[in-house]
């Protein structure tokens, strides 16, 4: 880099650059060099290998979040989406207020996760106080309300995707198969799905990255009752962090595990998708 | 007639879900004129003589939350954070698009890095720099969100300055303009359509941020999810009613952007989503 264009990096990229180390970079990798040690603040760190690991994948409450975080996620993933793309071919008809009803569905979708939770709270333990029980009874319930809170959460934002996605569809493409006598079964299976499977593939990737990271809708609804066995794996590496007693060790290398699961969903979704955006430069 | 005919059923169809799909809220509504225990014994009853408890709800929730400080920090910080993230991360998706240098590719892949590394990953580490460096005010905050926000903004501001052409600045560059002013006066009111987006995309996630806020100010200063948050875990046993009013307060604001920005935040989601 000449002078010249050191000069104007120092004035375009510095300030950004600065904040990314200290909030993104340098945290990252003290974070994975932190999870082989034993530390209660960033200066007293004495390796142990990984022990932390061990002890991770030996603690009946990670495994437990870990099952409990793939099983949210695959039936958010089914659900949301089933019922995103349904209301997509619903609203891309010719019908009255349909724009009302894409507003309405996409609302919730900006509602943050911590008053989402509390709603739900609300709506489902009002149910459930007919038979006399709470969400903290029996962790299907905090599973199930989970699902419901995610779907509620979620479904807008896949349709309004989904809505871009088809009304992408070239017109000539759907009459041309309504003058060969194509029922609407055969135009969907046909010609519809086909055509939006890249915005499918991004949409299933997106909702189960979702799920995993998942975190305050998760503390405000169950905070992890009863007895931390609704905890999704981001609660699970706070509890360990913040609630266990020199729990800092083995908090930052299931954080490191996490980190790794969503990564590989990141980079399946990129082999999947072939983004050419990021490949370009 | 016939497709008619589907047509009006598939509208009252429609109408009854999405008449179900705002009830929670309107639940929430309901419930904060209510006495606290009627709210966890009949939720669903509508108001009565008996049950009804004024606006009671919402003076005691807004002195145990101190709720208008807090929507007025979450406000500071949302308005400030998402001002700096725009200035400087168009100003550095713009150089590394434009200057191609090994420095610069590497600098782009650290930013699309970033971007899938969940929270919890830095959390930790995170918050004892923050300490450390004072950046754990309300004005700090903001640098955390610009370097926790650059990855996807850079990468969305590269990705459009890919799309314009050059000779618009090239002219400007020739007419003696030099790369400061060629940005603000040339390149800037052009990234308009990406700019909207950018800020939509941060300014949902910093108002509705729960655990950055709480970890690195929270002891302190409360922003709207942690004085709702504090109200469950700050008093012992959680008082219904104010939660109630409180969960209102919280959803008028959000309701209130979306009906005036609406079509900008569909078209952020959708450039967000695509794209990030």
């Amino acid at each position: 880099m000449n002078k010249y264009m050191c000069k104007y990096f120092i004035i375009f990229v510095l300030p950004t650059l600065t904040a990314f180390l200290l909030s993104f970079l340098i945290p990252f990798i003290l974070g994975v060099l932190l999870s082989f040690t034993e530390f209660t603040s960033i200066i007293d760190a004495k390796w142990v290998g990984i022990n932390n690991y061990v002890e991770a994948f030996s603690n009946r409450e990670f495994v437990n979040a870990l099952k409990f975080t793939v099983k949210i996620a695959i039936v958010t993933v089914i659900t949301v989406n089933f019922f995103a793309l349904v209301l997509a071919l619903l609203l891309t008809r010719q019908l009255k207020g349909r724009n009302i009803f894409r507003a309405i569905f996409f609302m919730p979708n900006l509602i943050g996760g911590i008053v989402l939770g509390y709603v739900w709270q609300l709506i489902i333990n009002g149910v459930l106080y007919k038979f006399g029980v709470t969400l903290s009874y029996k962790p299907e319930y905090g599973f199930w309300g989970l699902v419901l809170l995610m779907n509620w959460q979620m479904i807008g934002y896949m349709m309004v995707i989904y809505i871009a996605a088809i009304q992408n569809i070239p017109n000539t493409l759907i009459e041309a198969a309504e003058i060969d006598g194509a029922n609407w079964f055969q135009i969907l299976t046909n010609i519809k799905l086909p055509t939006i499977t890249p915005s499918i593939t991004i949409c299933l990737f997106l909702t189960m990255s979702n799920a995993f990271k998942n975190f305050d809708s998760n503390l405000a609804l169950t905070a992890g009752a009863p007895s931390r066995k609704t905890a999704m794996l981001a609660l699970d590496i706070y509890n360990t962090f913040y609630n266990t007693l020199n729990g800092e060790g083995v908090g930052q290398a299931k954080a490191v595990v996490f980190f790794i699961i969503v990564s590989a969903i990141a980079f399946l979704q990129l082999k999947l998708t072939r983004r050419k955006e990021v490949d370009s430069l | 007639m016939k497709k008619n005919n589907i047509n009006i059923l598939l509208f009252i169809f429609l109408f009854i879900l999405s008449a179900l799909y705002l009830s929670p809220i309107l639940i929430v509504l309901l419930n904060s004129f209510k006495g606290k225990l009627y709210i966890s014994e009949q939720p669903f009853a509508l108001l009565n003589e008996e049950n009804f408890y004024g606006i009671k709800n919402y003076t005691v929730g807004l002195a145990k939350t101190g709720f208008f400080n807090a929507a007025f920090l979450s406000f500071f910080i949302t308005v400030l954070s998402v001002g700096l993230i725009v200035l400087c991360t168009s100003m550095t998706g713009w150089f590394i698009m434009r200057v191609r240098n090994r420095i610069n590719s590497l600098l782009y892949y650290m930013f699309v890095f970033s971007m899938i590394v969940p929270f919890q990953m830095v959390m930790y580490t995170m918050t004892k720099i923050a300490n450390m460096v004072s950046l754990d005010n309300p004005v700090g905050i903001a640098v955390i969100y610009l370097g926790f926000g650059a990855g996807q903004s850079v990468f969305l501001f590269s990705g459009f300055v890919k799309s314009i052409p050059m000779e618009l600045e090239e002219a400007a560059l020739i007419d003696g303009c030099n790369p400061i002013q060629t940005f603000f006066k040339v390149v800037f009111p052009v990234l308009k359509p990406i700019t909207i987006t950018v800020s939509i995309l941060n300014a949902m996630w910093i108002w509705n941020d729960y655990l950055l806020p709480y970890l690195v100010i929270g002891t302190e200063y409360k922003t709207i999810p942690i004085a709702i948050q504090y109200l469950k875990t700050g008093y012992g046993g959680i008082d219904m009613g104010a939660m109630m009013a409180m969960l209102v307060l919280a959803i008028i604001p959000i309701v209130v952007f979306y009906l005036i920005c609406q079509k900008y935040i569909i078209q952020g989601v959708i450039a967000g989503a695509v794209k990030g």
